[in-house]
This record gives structure tokens, C-alpha cells and sequence, in this order.
């Protein structure tokens, strides 16, 4: 978290602008939007000090929606944005919004490089495996065999993902929450503001225009409990009411689903998360259905310092080293001579 | 000076009498691992402080360690000596030193008949004749018959000076340039003293190499005076410079010094976000070893996030400059636009190279300025500026930053490979003690509007952190007042002139068009951008010492084009615009002012010569009416 101001007093409510938001009705941004007000008030985050920044899409209409200062950018390059005022002012709050078109496609090389930098960033995917804004062609998440206005047959393209990405890319902070978990959500995105450096945080999200339904296997209350592993730093790997658990498979690098007996999770082998350990993180980050999905940090482990507080630190000891340089010292660094009349 | 014939003395006499010279230009060249360039900074420096005015131009090739002895692999440095100001490096050498056959095969079509080539035999044996690309010895066919050629064997001869201080034989071969710097100073009339002071530091912790180096600096100083061959030896005298404290400097150095010297003026720290690229990767480096004078430096992943995050530092209220050549203009190209529409100050350093696509990247052209004034989608105007000489450079980067911070535009900067490299004497400015343009941050909560304009059609720059100010900026197109996205038509149209209106107006905020030389009654014009300046004011200083009327107008504001071209362009009877383009500025005076530019254009990766220009200049007088 950048410099520490007295926490303000505000209801999520103070942090919505006056503009009339436009998404679809039933649109998951609703309620992503609502558990960012949310956390913004737990957090006690000051608006005049707080920075939205987005690239183009659904998702980056964010900025306008709040009453915090906001730049809505260009497709994509909205982390690029994002580190150039992390850069200038190490102590705003900067947050980056995007969708995935916006961080996984046009946008990729921003998101892997700001995640492999670590500027103190939050940076949310909103990732609604669809093109929404341009009117339902494939993303690099629609799962095979979508059929899209652009796929008439179906996806080949075997879908990107996100937290795999942000893990490879080296970055300290990986969650993965739902847009509609609105008590879960709001907790995460809280934990990624107070981590320092690059939290990235992918949203699965529902588009009821194009994509209605396309994380159901996974976000479905009804079998919720089978489909989806909420993690806990520290506790069980365990889902389905605790029936059921992850343990490494076996003869293979992995993790298998076991049944809890009476014994207890122990026994049967359950790994405990530990958010510092990068390697369960990838294992974790890549389970998909029939296995459960993963909910929560996946990976939480802290840089020493920031890419901002890294940069500055070095032109501060430069400085250091050369108290009497100024511009005039350094132009005469040069041989000089002198011509008179 | 057209050779340089010397007296023929025999070894062991006293100092052989030197030929005045009012001017000579020099060319060392040898393979990229032969330490060309650094023989050539130090002929600059030593010419620099003899007092006479000097241009000096590297040339070394894209491969970074081209195969040994090939004509690709050739590196040459070229100075201009002079007793008198020049602006060019000179169009032809009359002097040119070859370490090796493929040197003297690239540099044969440059040289002024009656050149001096100096030449070192033990290199000219059958496989670097071949390597080369020579058929036969060109020392027997004839081919060097239009010049005068002397032959030493300056690898041996080092190799026979630096023998005892410890060096390796490879070592020792190595500083054969400084053999042949120390016989050129000879030549022209050049002690070795700032020589050997920089070699003192650069080898400080290498006392061999120090002591070789050192030997084979005096051994070729000595030479010309010892040898029995007769080596012409010149004097240039010091040249009228106004009175002042300089150094050499060139194009990128000045660059970075101007930007900084603008952050200072303006109060602000620079971000300067780039990504590697040929010719402008070098003001990254400079910026880069100067952050402790107010800038941060970041090499961006891409030329995109480059520009990006410069624009998200302008935004967050430092001043954010990405530099970068035209390729990566043309990738920059989408948020340029976005830099217009949200109207956040900026400036890029485009320092062209010959295209398109990737072209010839260590080659100059002139080819960006449609990009620069033009290449946007929507209409998206924004300053354009252009640096006409190395240390010009450093006046309008100054410059650039000015208009950005007080326009809240984005600001182009054009330069060109050979500007970048190219050096001179620069007289060093005086730095005024506080800031000469300091940006002042709006504040005030009273009546607010992101998007509410000054008398000047300006918005007000408010940064984040500033209390109850918070507001959102975006590319979609907005309010006229409040910056909330908008779709409605007239608000379209009102904005679109908006932001033309401000750019226009930037045009009261420059000087107004005025002749570099010449008078506005004159027959011909020669209207110039970047680069040619000095070739163009060589040539018709030259023209108007021959009587000739005929004028010279270079543009440093290039969009919009300052008060006044038009009505003094339309007193010419002829407006004959030079560039290293197919005529770019040409169209752009046509289309803008309705005047009867004609392009001279050269697009061959390499600058006017003077020449040239002299033999347009005659050519459009004899047909003026």
C-alpha cells in the first residue's frame, strides 16, 4: 500500500460518481462494481488520492463510475499507463480495470510486464470470456468450441489463463474471485490493495448478452460447493462441505481430489495452502473443471520493495553519490574551453 | 582547400613548414573494432580546443561486430576543420586515413580528386584485397590515380613502438589508432597533451595498455616529423566564434540537456519512457546516466507502454517525454491521439532514419514530418518541431517542453539520425537561476471543469491528489465543460475545433517567420527543415558571396507554421524547398500557404552536400524569369 493517509469514513456509496452507468442490465460489472466501492470504504481509501486507470472495453467504463480520479485509456496499455504514474507519484493509489480482451490479448505484453515489474498496482481482469463491447466475438478465454459471431463452428483456440499467466510472469499476488461473491470479493480485493506491489485479481464475470452463463459449471450455487475450492492461507484444501479434499496425486506432479473420512482431512492426505509457495500456486491456478475451481489468494508473497521504490531508491543514492551535480556540472563534464573576444 | 601538397623535407631537419589551410576535412575509417571513433572524438577535441570550428560526422555500420575486413564492416569519422564557421562536415575529404582495403573501398567515391590517402600496405595482401572486394590491388590498376597516396606501415610501426611496455602482440596491433591520431594531429598542427590526459583516465587502472597506447600516440606524432617519406603538415587558424565557454557536443547530449534544462524551466520532473531503437536509443543512455538532474528513466517492454506510461506521468504531473525513431512513431501513433484528446502535455523525440518499415536504420531521411504532422486517426493536431543542427538541439527541446506544458499538447520533436550523431561547438548557455516557464497546477475547487478553457482554448492541468478535484479524463470523446463521455453531435463538432483552435494558436506563442540570410527581396529562397540547415547555409553563404540574391529560411516550428510564411515566401520569386525526403514540407507550404514551393529532395541516407545545393541554387537562377 503507498503512503499511509488516516483511513477516511466513507459508505461504499460515496465512492460511485454522478454518471449514469451503462452496462447491460444484469451485466456482472454491477456487481464487480459494487464490491470495489465496498473495499474502497474498508479500506478507508481517500478519493482525491485514488487513481482508476482502464484500457477499452465493457470493464474500463470503471474509471467513470467513480468518484475518484480516473483515465481511461486505450485498448490495452492501461498497466503501461498505470506504471508511468506509479513512476511519477509513488504515493497515489492506482488501480488498473480491464476486461479480457483488454489484459489477455491486445493487452498481454502490459499485464506480463507490469506483473514482472511489481509497481505497487491492483489490477483487475474482469474476465467474461466474451468480446462484449464489440458484440460477442471470441476472447483468448472463450472455452473451445464456442460459437461466436466470429467462430460460426466453434473455438479452436485453446483458452488463456490469467493466474497461470500472472504466476509465470512472476507476479506476488494472484486471486481469482466472482463477480457475484459479494462477500468474498470485496475481502480480496481489500488484501490485494494492502499487498505491496502488483496484485493481479481475475473476476470471473458474467455477460448476459453473449457469453450468459459461461462460467455456470464453475459459479452455479447449486453445485458451487462440488465445483468451487475456497482457499484459506494456512487451512485444508477442502470443498464440497469438507467431503472432499486435494492432495498430490500420485506418481505424478499434481493434485487429485481424495475423500475425507472419519479421520479426518489428514489422513487423507489434504494439502494446508500456504499463499508463499509458488509452486502449489501454479497447481492450484490450473485446476479446472471436472477438478474444483480455485477461489481466493492463490499466491501472496511480497517483494522487498517496489518496482517505483526500487527505481527511486537508485536515483536517490545516485544523487547521493553526487551531491554537487547539476545540470551546468553535468554540461561541462565535457572538456570545455573558453573563447573571448 | 583542394590537396594538401607539403614540402618535401628530409628527416632530422628542423619542423617542416606548415601550409595554411582555411579549412580541411579529414576522414578516418577503418573496421568496427579498430577504435575509429574514438580516434575521431579525440582529433574533435584537440581541433576544438585549438579554437578552429569543427563539424564532425560518425559513420559506423549496423552490424555490431561485422566480419573483420569487410566494406560492411567499415567505421569512419569525419571532421570539418575550419578557420571560419561551417555548418557541414564538408562534402568531400581531403584527407583520408584507411586502416585497411575495404576503408579505403568505401570511402574511395567520397574523395576530392587530389586527396591525400593515407594507406597501411601491410593490410593489402591477398585476402583482405579479396574480403574487400577488390579485384586487384588497387595500389597497381590505376584507381587511386586521381590522388595522392602515402603508404606506412602503421601496424608495424606500432607494434614496433609499444614493444617493452607489456602489452600482448593482439594489444599492441589494437593501438594502431592512436598511431594514426597521433601522425593526423602532426598534420594538423596538434599536440597530443588532451590526448594523453584522456588516455591517462580511461586506462587508469591498466597501465600497460595505458603505456602502449601512449607509445603509439607519440610514435605517430613523431613520425611526421622523423620520416622520410614528405607528409604535408597544415595549420587552420582559430575560427571567430562569439566569445563564451563551449564544449563539443551532439545532437542526442544536446537533446538530453534541452529536455532537462525545459524540466527545470518548467518546475517539473521528466519520466522519459522509451524502448531501444537505432538512431534513438542513445538519448535513452543519456538520460539514463543524468537521472539525478530530474529525470526518471524506464525502457518500456514496447514502443506502446513507452508512450503510454510517458502520458500516465504527465497525467500524474511530471512531464512525460518518450523518445524513439520512426518505426516506433508509427507504433506510438494511436496514443498520440489520445495524448490529443485528453490534452496532457507530452513530448516525443522522433530522430528519423531512412524507411519505410525498418529501412536503413543507421541511415538519415527526413521522411517522418506527414507522420508527425498527419499520421493520426481522427483529427488529432498537435505542435511540431524540428532541431536544424546538434546544438540547435538543445535550444528546441527547451522549446518542445514549453509548448507542451503551457498548451497542454502533445509536442513532436523531429531529429534525424545524422543530427543525433553529428557534433560541434556549442557555446554553453547560461541556466537561469529559477525557473524561466514554471507550470502552475490548477487547484482551485471554485467552478471546476476539466475541460473549461483559457483565453488560449487551454484546459487546466489538475493532478491526482489534488483535494476535490477528482474527475475522469478519457479518449472517448467528451464534454465540452465537464469531460463526461459524450456522443452529442454539436458537442463533437465544437470539440473538434476546440482542439484545432488550440494547436493553431500556438502560432502566437513563437516568433514569426525571418530569414536566416538574405533579404526578402531576393529571387530565391532555399526554405529548410531539420538537418539541412547546414548544408543549406554553407551553400548560400557561399551563393551570396558570388552576388547571388538568394535567401535562406529554416523552420524549427514546422506545425502550425509561424506567423508571417506565407506574405514572406510570397516575395520570392522562387521557393525551392531542400529535404532528405520526396517533398514533404514542400506539399505541406503548397497546400497550407499557396505558394510555389519545388522540392529538392535527396533520399539516399545521407545528407545534402553543399555542392549540391550550390549547383540548385545556380541552376534555378538561370531559369528564374
Amino acid at each position: 500500500m503507498s503512503a499511509i493517509h488516516a483511513p477516511l469514513r466513507l459508505e461504499p456509496k460515496d465512492y460511485a460518481s454522478d454518471q449514469e452507468v451503462r452496462w447491460c442490465p444484469g451485466c456482472g460489472d454491477y456487481a464487480i462494481l459494487k464490491a470495489v466501492e465496498k473495499a474502497l470504504s474498508e479500506l478507508g481509501a481517500d478519493p482525491d488520492r485514488t487513481v482508476f486507470v482502464s484500457g477499452i472495453g465493457c470493464a474500463a467504463r470503471f474509471p467513470h463510475y467513480l468518484a475518484t480520479y480516473g483515465f481511461h485509456g486505450i485498448h490495452g496499455r492501461a498497466p503501461a499507463i498505470a506504471t508511468g504514474i506509479k513512476l511519477a507519484r509513488p504515493d497515489l493509489d492506482v488501480w488498473v480495470v480491464g476486461g479480457d480482451g483488454d489484459m489477455l490479448a491486445i493487452g498481454t505484453n502490459h499485464l506480463v510486464h507490469a506483473l514482472r515489474r511489481d509497481p505497487d498496482l491492483v489490477i483487475l481482469i474482469l474476465n467474461n470470456a466474451i468480446y462484449g463491447l464489440t458484440k460477442g466475438q471470441a476472447s483468448p478465454t472463450t472455452p473451445i468450441g464456442t460459437r461466436t459471431p466470429t467462430t460460426p463452428s466453434g473455438v479452436v483456440e485453446r483458452p488463456l489463463s490469467a493466474c497461470e499467466i500472472a504466476l509465470a510472469a512472476g507476479a506476488r499476488f494472484v486471486a481469482r474471485s466472482v463477480d457475484v461473491h459479494q462477500k468474498h470479493l470485496p475481502e480480496i480485493l481489500v488484501r490485494a490493495r494492502r499487498h505491496e506491489g502488483a496484485a493481479m485479481v481475475e473476476i470471473l464475470q458474467n455477460c448476459v448478452i453473449y457469453a450468459d452463463g459461461a462460467w455456470a459449471a464453475i459459479t452455479d450455487k447449486a453445485h458451487a460447493a462440488e465445483t468451487q475450492l475456497l482457499l484459506r492461507h494456512g487451512e485444508p484444501l477442502l470443498f464440497a462441505e469438507g467431503r472432499k479434499g486435494l492432495a498430490p496425486a500420485r506418481y505424478r506432479a499434481g493434485l487429485r481430489i481424495v475423500e475425507v473420512g472419519p479421520e479426518g482431512w489428514q489422513a487423507a492426505g489434504v494439502l494446508v495452502h500456504d499463499e508463499r509457495d509458488r509452486t502449489l500456486a501454479t497447481l492450484l491456478a490450473a485446476l479446472a473443471p471436472p477438478l474444483p475451481v480455485a477461489l481466493g489468494v492463490l499466491y501472496a508473497d511480497p517483494a522487498p520493495t517496489t518496482f517505483e521504490r526500487a527505481v527511486h531508491a537508485q536515483i536517490e543514492a545516485e544523487r547521493t553519490r553526487a551531491p554537487a551535480l547539476d545540470l551546468a556540472a553535468a554540461i561541462r563534464r565535457a572538456p570545455t574551453w573558453t573563447v573571448s573576444d | 582547400m583542394r590537396d594538401l601538397e607539403g614540402a618535401h623535407v628530409a628527416a632530422g631537419s628542423p619542423p617542416r613548414p606548415r601550409t595554411p589551410r582555411s579549412s580541411v576535412v579529414v576522414r578516418l575509417s577503418g573496421d568496427s573494432g579498430d577504435g575509429i571513433q574514438v580516434a575521431g572524438g579525440q582529433l574533435a577535441l584537440a581541433t576544438a580546443l585549438s579554437g578552429a570550428d569543427l563539424e564532425t560526422f560518425p559513420d559506423f555500420p549496423a552490424e555490431i561486430r561485422a566480419p573483420a575486413g569487410t566494406t560492411f564492416g567499415v567505421s569512419s569519422f569525419q571532421i570539418h576543420i575550419a578557420d571560419h564557421r561551417v555548418h557541414t562536415v564538408g562534402d568531400r575529404p581531403d584527407l583520408l586515413v584507411a586502416l585497411n582495403p575495404a576503408a579505403l573501398k568505401v570511402n574511395l567515391p567520397d574523395l576530392r580528386p587530389g586527396a591525400l590517402v593515407i594507406l597501411d600496405p601491410g593490410t593489402f595482401k591477398k585476402r583482405e584485397l579479396e574480403r574487400a572486394g577488390f579485384t586487384c590491388d588497387p595500389r597497381a590498376d590505376g584507381t587511386l590515380g586521381p590522388f595522392r597516396v602515402l603508404e606506412i606501415p602503421i601496424e608495424e610501426l606500432t607494434r614496433k613502438a609499444t614493444a617493452g611496455t607489456g602489452v600482448s602482440a593482439r594489444d599492441a596491433g589494437r593501438a594502431k589508432n592512436f598511431w594514426a591520431l597521433g601522425l593526423v594531429l602532426w598534420m594538423h598542427d596538434r599536440d597530443t597533451r588532451s590526448v594523453e590526459a584522456w588516455l591517462a583516465r580511461r586506462f587508469s587502472n591498466e597501465p600497460a595498455l595505458l603505456a602502449a597506447n601512449r607509445a603509439a600516440l607519440a610514435a605517430g606524432h613523431s613520425y611526421g616529423e622523423v620520416s622520410e617519406l614528405s607528409i604535408p603538415a597544415f595549420t587552420v587558424g582559430r575560427a571567430r566564434l562569439e566569445p563564451g565557454t563551449y564544449r563539443t557536443v551532439n545532437g542526442l547530449e544536446a537533446l538530453a540537456f534541452g529536455l532537462l534544462a525545459g524540466g527545470r524551466d518548467a518546475g517539473l520532473e521528466l519520466v522519459y519512457c522509451s524502448y531501444p531503437i537505432t538512431p534513438a536509443s542513445g538519448l535513452l543512455h543519456q538520460l539514463a546516466n543524468l537521472r539525478p538532474l530530474g529525470v526518471t528513466t524506464f525502457q518500456a517492454e514496447d514502443e506502446i507502454a513507452a508512450i503510454s506510461a510517458a502520458i500516465g506521468a504527465s497525467y500524474a504531473g511530471a512531464l512525460g517525454v518518450t523518445g524513439t525513431s520512426g518505426p516506433g512513431m508509427a507504433l506510438k501513433t494511436e496514443a498520440l491521439g489520445l495524448a490529443a484528446a485528453v490534452e496532457l502535455p507530452l513530448v516525443v523525440i522522433d530522430v528519423q532514419r531512412a524507411g519505410p518499415s525498418t529501412g536503413m536504420p543507421t541511415k538519415t531521411e527526413q521522411s517522418d514530418l506527414f507522420q508527425a504532422v498527419f499520421g493520426r486517426n481522427g483529427e488529432a493536431p498537435l505542435v511540431v518541431l524540428a532541431a536544424a543542427t546538434p546544438a540547435d538541439a538543445f535550444a528546441v527541446a527547451r522549446e518542445a517542453v514549453r509548448l507542451a506544458v503551457h498548451h497542454m499538447t502533445p509536442v513532436v520533436l523531429l531529429a534525424d539520425g545524422f543530427l543525433a550523431n553529428a557534433a560541434e561547438p556549442w557555446r554553453i548557455p547560461e541556466l537561469s537561476p529559477e525557473p524561466a516557464f514554471p507550470v502552475r497546477f490548477h487547484t482551485n475547487r471554485e467552478g471546476f471543469r476539466p475541460y473549461r478553457r483559457d483565453g488560449r482554448g487551454v484546459r487546466p492541468w489538475v493532478v491526482p491528489g489534488t483535494p476535490g478535484l477528482a474527475h475522469r479524463i478519457s479518449g472517448l470523446e467528451r464534454d465540452f465543460e465537464t469531460g463526461a463521455i459524450s456522443y452529442d453531435p454539436t458537442n463533437h463538432a465544437r470539440m473538434t475545433a476546440a482542439r484545432r483552435a488550440k494547436i493553431l494558436a500556438v502560432a502566437d506563442d513563437v516568433p514569426p517567420a525571418a530569414l536566416e540570410q538574405g533579404e526578402p527581396d531576393d529571387r530565391l529562397v532555399l526554405v529548410g527543415w531539420g538537418s539541412t540547415y547546414g548544408a543549406i547555409a554553407d551553400a548560400v553563404a557561399a551563393a551570396r558571396a558570388r552576388g547571388r540574391a538568394v535567401a535562406h529560411l529554416h523552420l524549427r516550428h514546422l506545425w502550425p507554421l509561424p506567423r508571417g510564411l506565407g506574405p514572406l515566401l510570397a516575395g520570392f520569386d522562387r521557393v525551392l524547398v531542400p529535404e532528405m525526403n520526396t517533398g514533404q514540407l514542400a506539399a505541406l507550404l503548397r497546400a497550407e500557404l499557396l505558394v510555389p514551393a519545388e522540392p529538392l529532395t535527396k533520399v539516399t541516407g545521407r545528407p545534402f552536400t553543399v555542392e549540391e545545393l550550390s549547383r540548385a541554387i545556380e541552376a534555378r537562377l538561370e531559369e528564374a524569369p
